[in-house]
């Protein structure tokens, strides 16, 4: 268990910046998730946090301790890969044994240690097996006891769960939260699915080009995006863009194009305010749109047309074309709306994000 | 398997199968049948009533004791013998290491060093005695076993080397970058785990180093002269063939003998042998 501390790390890779001063403090006992689309350095950075890539410049400290040169094996860390890499020719037990092994623990110590990990994992009848007789979930079980059972100062994770399919995905997701829960060791964990970081993470890291976009808590990220793509990689559905007009009319702002005309609410006004006679990109989440009734006030609406209608049970998403551009609402289930139906939408003001269309910075 | 009528699956499969069979077999049932063919039965003019080429009435086993006993034929197989276990284990030891570097480590130079080593291995062996004897003669190795044990790792180093670079590259990364944030140094991993996976590919390269080693000709002709220090290859041709009088019985008894090392030894390894040319790693 140990802080890691990450300085104006970059990497080169030839020609390509793949990680660009990255800055990073994570605290004792964190978990700590990089997320982004691929490409956009996070493996590249727990990989070098991990010792199996150098570093082109910046520090990497472990426990406060520089570990820029030291190689993975005196790092004290474990990883989980994502195709798992279980030895294939040793069984489960020598495969979690494998590390104590290489340290020189006593055997009575790798017993009773693989025991333990097992009995948490709930392993312990498949210990004499090989990695090919188990199942996906059972070999990701197996990856996360190996690196458990060495009492590592830190965890990294490498999109361990992208190999499993969708059920056993949520089901490992919730046993990697219990297990960091009862373990308190530091980690982390990188995932380019936005559903995994918001769920696990303590902090997210949010990279897009080898540079770090964001760092917050999920819910910060969530309803305080630092840029437009944050916004949009957070949330599913993702958040919707409009590029509209902002204008000053009777007292207040306006933000319009050709399919909406809002009134900009006075809490951000002072924010938006510079912009008027410019254009700005207004972000409204699927889930803060919903159909108008006659109280809503008529500059806090617009009017949209049903294109597609995708029902999840829970609620239904509608698919909508707002003048020229198109538009996701997350309805109530009970709303009955068919393809080509004309809808009246209504904003959450409160909710309303509005974003520098040349720097793409959140206003 | 082939679909569909009867006949398709002959024409397209059987008779095909057949034939390659037949084609394959027939030079080694004719080492077997000629070994145990009396002499009287071999020289008989093939227009003689009773000539019949393809069977024995009278089976006899004195081809072969003449071999064991008037020749050095077992001298000559212990040769061989040693000089392929020695030379194939030099290789894979050089081809390991080898390939593993080639393969797995980056620094400068790494790929066109492949590409110069397999270049190696293209060069004829039919040129390469010329400077090589000098070499030998030099180093006062002529008519040693040493001659060819140090010899054939030119052919055979280039080949393993290529063999597991191959082999090594079609194992995940993964695997070796786990074992060492587990604890071990770039060479235990390599140890305890590459070569472990690697093993049905080790097996390949040694075999196949084996057997070339074992049949290898113009080399073993050139570098040794005494009848006690050569080869099974070169011994059988050399000793049983004077001037123009081929002992036919002997011939064919030591090259039957001759290849049963190496049918062993591909015949007990098959399998692993089988997966290391396909290349399966199964995680």
């Amino acid at each position: 268990m140990a802080p890691v501390v990450i300085r104006h790390l970059n990497k080169t890779f030839d020609e390509v910046h793949a990680v660009n001063d990255v800055n990073l403090s994570i605290r004792d006992k964190e978990f700590v998730v990089l997320v982004g689309p691929s490409g956009c350095g996070k493996t590249t950075t727990l990989r070098m946090v991990a010792g199996l890539e150098s570093v082109t410049s910046g520090d990497i400290l472990i426990g406060e301790k520089l570990v820029n040169n030291l190689p993975p094996m005196d790092r004290d860390i474990a990883m989980v890969f994502q195709n798992y890499a279980l030895y294939p020719h040793m069984s489960v037990y020598d495969n979690m044994a494998f590390g104590l092994k290489m340290r020189k623990f006593d055997r009575p110590e790798i017993a009773k240690r693989v025991q333990e990990a097992a009995a948490i994992l709930g392993i312990e009848g498949l210990l004499q097996r090989k990695p090919r007789q188990l199942s996906g979930g059972q070999r990701q079980r197996v990856a996360l006891g190996r690196a458990i059972v060495r009492h590592p100062q830190v965890f990294l994770f490498d999109e361990p769960l992208s190999n499993l399919d969708a059920k056993l995905r949520v089901q490992m997701r919730v046993e990697i939260k219990k297990l960091h829960d009862r373990l308190g060791t530091t980690a982390i964990y990188v995932t380019h699915d936005q559903v995994e970081a918001m769920t696990l993470g303590d902090r997210v890291v949010v990279m897009k080009d080898g540079f770090v976009q964001q760092v917050g808590e999920p819910l910060d990220l969530y309803n305080q995006p630092a840029n437009r793509f944050v916004a949009g990689f957070i949330g599913s559905p993702a958040m919707n863009f409009a590029t509209v007009n902002v204008s000053e009319a009777n007292g207040a702002l306006w933000a319009a194009n050709e399919g909406m005309r809002i009134k900009v609410p006075a809490q951000i006004a002072g924010r938006v305010g510079r912009y008027v006679g410019q254009t700005s990109i207004l972000g409204i989440r699927p889930e803060d749109l919903r159909i108008a009734s006659s109280a809503d006030p008529a500059d806090l609406s617009f009017d949209a047309v049903v294109e597609v209608v995708e029902p999840l049970g829970s609620e239904i998403l509608l698919d909508m074309a707002v003048g020229p551009a198109m538009m996701v609402a997350a309805v109530e289930p009970t709303v009955r709306a068919k393809v080509r139906d004309r809808l009246r939408l209504a904003v959450n003001p409160e909710r309303l994000h509005f974003f520098d269309s040349t720097t793409e910075a959140a206003i | 398997m082939i679909e569909g009528a009867k006949w398709k699956r002959w024409v397209f499969f059987y008779i095909p199968l057949s034939a390659f069979i037949f084609s394959l077999l027939f030079p080694f049932y004719w080492m077997a049948v000629t070994t145990v063919r009396p002499d009287s039965e071999l020289y008989r003019p093939w227009m003689a009533p009773n000539y019949a080429p393809f069977w024995t009435s009278h089976p006899t086993w004195e081809h072969v004791t003449s071999l064991l006993e008037e020749t050095l034929f077992s001298t000559w197989m212990w040769n061989t013998m040693f000089i392929a276990i020695i030379a194939t284990l030099i290789s894979l030891f050089c081809g390991l290491l080898a390939g593993y570097a080639l393969s797995r480590l980056k620094f400068r130079f790494a790929g066109s060093l492949g590409t110069g080593i397999f270049v190696t291995y293209l060069v004829p062996q039919t040129l390469l005695f010329i400077p090589l004897a000098d070499i030998i003669r030099n180093f006062h190795l002529g008519d040693t076993p040493w001659a060819l044990i140090l010899t054939y790792p030119t052919f055979l180093i280039p080949f393993c080397t290529w063999l597991l670079m191959g082999y090594f590259k079609a194992i995940p990364r993964e695997l070796e970058e786990c074992a060492r944030i587990d604890g071990a140094s770039r060479f235990k991993a390599m140890v305890y785990i590459i070569f472990p996976i690697a093993v049905p590919g080790i097996l390949s390269a040694g075999i196949f180093a084996f057997t070339l080693s074992w049949n290898e000709f113009i080399y073993a002709l050139v570098f040794l002269s005494s009848p006690d220090e050569k080869t099974v290859p070169v011994g059988v041709t050399s000793e049983l063939i004077r001037g123009d009088v081929f002992y036919w019985g002997e011939l064919m008894a030591g090259a039957l003998l001759g290849s049963i090392p190496v049918a062993f030894v591909y015949s007990f390894f098959v399998e692993h042998y089988v997966a290391g040319l396909t290349g399966s790693v199964k995680g």
